[in-house]
């Protein structure tokens, strides 16, 4: 099924980006269990980063409508989540961010740039 | 035959058990967007073709942008134009009209263009003739950050009619920007919009974006835009 055949978008506050994006994650799944010759996959794990622009419930959401009648269907869909980091370029401390503005708790700066948190990535995924 | 222990699941379907396993995948959840975008990239060096996105919120400006840039710079550079909205084809019209080639891309329910639509976009170009393509975005500050399309740079608009703090509410698409263009600055003594204030935020989020401040509808600041293109364009050609 298309990403823009999925039923049901507009009327759960389903996030179309996250939906391009599941559809993605259910479709590179399935290329790896085919070529594994998986008769069922199990489970996904991704790694979702606070600052990655990413909503995670919106992608479990996504996720039973795209893998429907797919290997995938009823697989457990693991999320771990990535705190966000950034280096202040006036201090050059490192600080713990939940936005991507912040302001430097060493020095005041807000001239922060992200070292981490904008990881969206499909890591692994158990199959029978 | 199965790749773990070398049975023949054929010959030998009831007797084989797959023991549950883990497979390591470690693939960017953009993967497939991203490889196309490689593709569009490359293609883009090849043809040693400068190529924007622009991006904003919905009627900031972009088109009108176009417009008067491919207007004023007809004869100096030549542009292509892809035009990204759900649905009408009102903004290609609007450039076909200055006489440079575009495409519109109608993404249907889609809310941004992604690496696949551009790639099919600029078929029916001549981009050996192209110095510019422009890619005008659909109108959205969310969506369109996280799909790369294989463009040397993101140009973000906001017109000071949105409010100065736009950078701090759509963070992700100012720091993805390298340029951000303030546009309906002729519209200054009647808004209560902070200029100085509105280009703090954006380094706030993006401390390198650079910034012009413009109107297309009197022309001031465009003469910087367009020493920019021209800047960029060059680079893109050496």
């Amino acid at each position: 099924m298309s990403v823009r055949e999925c039923p049901g978008l507009f009327t759960k506050g389903c996030a179309l980006h996250e939906l391009s994006l599941t559809q993605n994650i259910v479709d590179l799944a399935i290329e790896h269990a085919a070529r594994e010759e998986a008769k069922k996959i199990l489970s996904i794990t991704l790694e979702i980063g606070a600052l990655s622009g990413v909503v995670a419930e919106a992608v479990e959401f996504a996720f039973d409508i795209c893998s429907t009648g797919t290997l995938a269907e009823g697989a457990d869909l693991k999320i771990r989540h990535i705190i966000g980091k950034g280096r202040c370029l006036d201090c050059h401390k490192e600080a713990a961010i939940k936005t991507l503005t912040h302001v430097c708790p060493h020095c005041g700066s807000l001239a922060l740039e992200t070292v981490q948190g904008q990881e969206m990535k499909f890591t692994e995924m158990e199959i029978d | 035959m199965c790749i773990d222990c070398g049975c023949s699941t054929q010959a030998l379907p009831d007797q084989h058990q797959h023991e549950p396993r883990t497979i390591r995948i470690e693939e960017d959840l953009l993967a497939k967007n991203n490889r196309l975008a490689v593709g569009n990239r490359q293609l883009f060096a090849e043809k040693q073709l400068l190529v924007l996105n622009l991006v904003s919120s919905p009627g900031s400006g972009k088109t009108s942008i176009l417009e008067r840039t491919l207007t004023d710079l007809q004869g100096e550079l030549n542009f292509s134009v892809l035009e990204g909205d759900q649905q009408t084809a009102n903004d290609a019209d609007r450039i076909a009209a200055t006489g440079v080639p575009v495409k519109q891309i109608n993404t249907g329910a889609g809310c941004h263009l992604d690496a696949h639509m551009v790639g099919h976009g600029i078929e029916s170009f001549n981009l050996v003739e192209t110095d510019i393509l422009m890619i005008e975005n659909v109108g959205n500050l969310v969506c369109p950050a996280s799909f790369d399309l294989g463009e040397d740079h993101k140009v973000a608009v906001l017109s000071i009619t949105e409010g100065e703090d736009k950078p701090l509410k759509y963070p992700l698409m100012f720091q993805a920007a390298e340029l951000m263009l303030i546009n309906k600055i002729d519209l200054l003594p009647h808004l209560d919009f902070d200029l100085e204030q509105c280009k703090a935020f954006a380094r706030q989020v993006n401390p390198q974006i650079q910034i012009i401040e413009m109107s297309c509808h009197s022309g001031a600041g465009m003469q910087q835009w367009y020493d920019w293109l021209v800047q960029e364009a060059n680079r893109k050609r050496n």
